[in-house]
């Protein structure tokens, strides 16, 4: 499908507070027709970076541009840019379907045309037979189905989600998000997603950015980031890791005994490992040096915590496997020798 | 519930109606009596339209409340959204600003706002229509109340910054989007507003223009019975617009 999205380029924003550095140097380049989803903890500036892409707050300094033109003075209502909140914000005072076609309205679109296209936008999130309800109507996943109907309708240049789910609760969550990025992929509009929820991240994202502190401390496609984090930061926020004492010489680290390649960025003589509970295998052995703490049923799979050599360390093993272990056994461990981040403890 | 606080709340209720319903009973039993022959007219009702008098300054209150709610909802309502979403740092002092009204005896006002009519008066001559701009500012507490109430009663950020990055104008966020959601706000400041212009009396009459209220304790000295039917009147008439506007506003909160 030809993508009718456009660049969009952030460069060294900075956003102050006085004190608080909302945004410290953040710069990010996006691709025509994808979607980026910025995560990172509470506070990190996510929310900031967007307002000031929506042209609804203004950086300190740094620039904005989408498609090679600069933004930084354009005022929000001239951006063009699409929008869905974390909060509610349908009006109140519109049906669904006016609430749809107020952006067009604003742009002067003759009625009939404007009626046809917001039809078409509920139809593209499932909801053309709520057309004539009020926002209050509707639950919390119908309200911002129609947010982000209302937000296409205008066929923005650039969209821009801020926590759209998290009011949500859990099924409606995975279930909406499927349905953004299958839309997205329809529309093929640039998408700027932010979201605190990884596995949210990093199930809709071509690329995730991972944020700290005001600045982005990784950029790349979901499956690169959790296993090859390039930086302390990211290894223990992206993922479940285990934290295992490490020494490292010639770019090879000795875990638990066994040597295994390093990432690059990692430390240069002894740290801790981050190792995946999916990296680690654990195997009945009454001679094994590792003891079984506790096994706990997920499904699937399941968890389960070993002590080896005063650490603990968690494995995810398959539910068949896992109930024939039990708690105070004997077990040998081996990771697998993919290559891992050692970090300063 | 027990018989006794059945009993109890009836007997609430009772004194309640006794207290509100007698005086009102007897404002229509004085004005529709015949005081020669003890019997029952309708003459001092008609007077009330017929008499030259009474008629104008009914007009003459009408008007002045139709111009106080305008001009001060044109006044007050984009400056509170404005200051709202703008610069909340300023919120404050609006607040005081339109509070201040409360806390000035209505003497010391007329005195000061003397001074300041004979230059209304000199551009816009002695009409009583100029009595809005003190009404607007009687007005102000009660209304900013009003429309403080239902102003935070709606998410404005949100809703406005929804419009902008839709590509409205601050004017479109204002109009169209958040004061059409502030309609109960609008409606009560409304209501408050005629109410007070239908009933103040200090301000006309020290000013020396004879609105309904001035006329009816004039006419009182002349005519009682046309006085009392006017007084009965005014309190009917804005009893009504009350309901009225109740009723507007409970049909708009059923359709959402
Ligand atoms: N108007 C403001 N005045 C002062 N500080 C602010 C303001 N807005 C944001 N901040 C600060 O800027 C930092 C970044 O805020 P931001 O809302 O961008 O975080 P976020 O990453 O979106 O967090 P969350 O996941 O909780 O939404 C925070 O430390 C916050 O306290
Ligand atoms: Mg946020």
């Amino acid at each position: 499908m030809e993508s009718n999205g456009v660049t969009v380029e952030l460069d060294d924003l900075h956003r102050h507070y006085g004190e608080v550095r909302a945004l410290d140097g953040l710069t990010l380049q996006m691709q025509p027709g994808e979607l980026i989803a910025l995560l990172g903890p509470s506070g990190c500036g996510k929310t900031t970076a967007l307002r000031i892409v929506a042209g609804l707050d203004t950086a300190t300094s740094g620039s904005v541009r989408v498609g090679g033109r600069d933004l930084t003075r354009v005022p929000a209502n001239k951006r063009d840019m699409g929008m869905v909140f974390q909060a509610y914000s349908l009006f109140p005072h519109l049906t669904v379907v006016d609430n749809v076609a107020f952006g067009l309205k604003l742009r002067g679109r003759a009625t009939a045309e404007r009626r046809r296209r917001a039809h078409e936008m509920l139809e593209l999130v499932g909801l053309e037979q709520h057309a004539t309800r009020y926002p209050r109507q509707l639950s919390g996943g119908q309200q911002q189905r129609v947010a982000l109907a209302r937000a296409l309708a205008i066929e923005p240049s650039v969209l821009l989600l801020d926590e759209p789910l998290s009011a949500l609760d859990a099924k409606v969550r995975v279930q909406l998000r499927d349905e953004i990025r299958r839309i997205q992929l329809e529309v093929g509009t640039t998408t700027l997603f932010v979201t605190h929820d990884q596995e949210e991240a990093l199930a809709v994202a071509d690329r995730v950015g991972v944020m700290s502190d005001g600045r982005l401390e990784q950029l790349a496609a979901p499956s690169v980031l959790y296993s090859a984090p390039a930086t302390p930061f990211v290894g223990s926020f992206v993922g479940l890791s285990n934290r295992i004492p490490a020494t490292v010489s010639d770019g090879t680290a000795t875990v638990l005994g066994q040597a295994i390649p390093v990432l690059p960025g990692s430390a240069e003589s002894a740290g801790v490992a981050l190792v995946r509970p999916e990296a680690v295998s654990v195997a009945a052995d009454p001679a094994g040096s590792a003891t079984v703490v506790a096994v706990s049923f997920r499904g699937a799979v399941s968890q389960v915590t070993v002590e080896v050599e005063g650490t603990l360390v968690i494995a995810q093993v398959g539910s068949g496997a896992a109930l024939a272990l039990e708690a105070g056994q004997r077990v040998s461990v081996s990771i697998d020798p993919a290559p891992v981040l050692v970090v300063a403890d | 519930m027990t018989w006794v606080g059945r009993s109890v709340r009836g007997l609430v209720l009772l004194a309640f109606a006794v207290f509100f319903l007698v005086p009102l009973w007897a404002l229509l039993d004085l004005s529709t009596k015949q005081v020669v022959t003890g019997g029952r007219t309708g003459a001092h009702w008609k007077a009330l339209v017929e008499n030259e008098q009474m008629r104008s300054a009914i007009i003459t209150s009408l008007e002045l409340a139709v111009l106080t709610v305008v001009l001060m909802l044109v006044l007050l309502l984009p400056t509170m959204i404005w200051v709202r979403l703008r610069v909340p740092r300023a919120n404050r002092l609006v607040e005081f600003l339109c509070l201040l009204p409360l806390t000035v005896p209505p003497l010391v006002i007329v005195v000061g706002i003397n001074g300041v009519y004979s230059w209304v008066n000199y551009f816009l001559g002695g009409s009583p229509l100029t009595l809005t701009f003190v009404y607007v500012v009687l007005v102000l507490p009660f209304a900013y109340r009003a429309l403080d109430a239902s102003l935070s009663a709606i998410d404005v950020t949100t809703l406005a910054e929804a419009a902008r990055s839709l590509g409205a104008g601050w004017f479109t966020v204002i109009a169209r989007v958040v004061a059409p959601n502030m309609l109960s706000g609008v409606l009560s400041a409304a209501f408050i507003g005629v109410a007070l212009v239908l009933g103040e009396y200090t301000f006309s009459s020290l000013m020396h223009f004879d609105t309904l209220p001035v006329t009816i304790v004039l006419l009182g000295k002349s005519d009682t019975g046309a006085s009392m039917a006017a007084a009965l009147a005014t309190m009917l008439l804005t009893a009504l617009l009350l309901v009225a506007l109740s009723l507007l506003d409970r049909r708009r909160s059923e359709r959402n």
